[in-house]
């Protein structure tokens, strides 16, 4: 497992320093049914985008705060790379996708009825968003609001 | 955002430290670099398995503690 003492100093100290959001106790949902009546969808911050979707765009001061719908139908192999943090080793996700964006694996779950069924519409998002304000006021209850509508049970949540 | 929607969550993190900072309601923490959060590339089988150990968190009760995969 990376510990923090593990990163570079420089990012080390971004970690430590910066000011996080805490979720805290909250509501927290429950499942309605059982897992293989699930439906599930994916949330990656590793900027991937399909062929034909702009960029990310890392010159966005705080961080670039968009986000991009993959089709669940999407072939994995086709997902963009787009974030360009220094901050990671990308060379696994460029070889294979389903690394930060698992939909094949998905897809077999819900071949094997291991969960009912594979969402409409997976988010992508960038991660590396230092000042998260437009992103908790915009993009982010957008984004939720496709899922609610999508029906959408469980969600992974996968941060590179 | 998602789970006062109803829409139940569990992140897949290398960093629990950090996760823990900001304390989702499920944390499967895996033991692998940064960039490779489902393993190792061209491995379905162990792809397959950390989804399967966040699936299970899903089914469970909300806990801030991070639960470690095993692989």
């Amino acid at each position: 497992m990376p510990r923090l003492s593990d990163l570079p100093l420089s990012l080390r100290a971004t970690l430590k320093l910066y000011r996080w959001r805490r979720l805290g106790n909250r509501a927290w949902a429950r499942l309605a049914r059982p897992l293989g009546e699930c439906r599930v969808a994916i949330c990656s911050t590793a900027g991937m985008v399909e062929p034909g979707q702009p960029p990310y765009d890392s010159s966005v001061k705080g961080g670039d705060f968009s986000y991009r719908v993959i089709d669940g139908e999407t072939a994995v192999a086709s997902l963009i790379d787009s974030h360009r943090s220094a901050a990671y080793d990308h060379a696994g996700i460029e070889r294979d996708a389903n690394l930060a964006f698992p939909l094949d694996r998905l897809r077999e779950l819900a071949a094997a009825g291991r969960i009912g069924s594979v969402a409409p519409r997976h988010l992508s998002f960038m991660g590396s968003i230092t000042a998260p304000n437009r992103l908790l006021r915009r993009s982010a209850p957008e984004a939720a609001a496709l899922l609610v509508a999508d029906q959408v049970d469980i969600v992974l949540l996968v941060p590179v | 955002m998602l789970e006062e929607r109803g829409i139940v969550t569990c992140s897949i993190t290398a960093l629990p430290e950090i996760t823990a900072k900001v304390a989702p309601p499920r944390t499967l923490a895996v033991p692998y670099p940064l960039g490779y959060p489902l393993g190792a590339p061209g491995d379905p089988g162990l792809q397959s398995r950390i989804i399967e150990a966040a699936l299970t968190l899903c089914e469970g009760e909300p806990a801030t503690e991070p639960v470690a995969f095993v692989a």
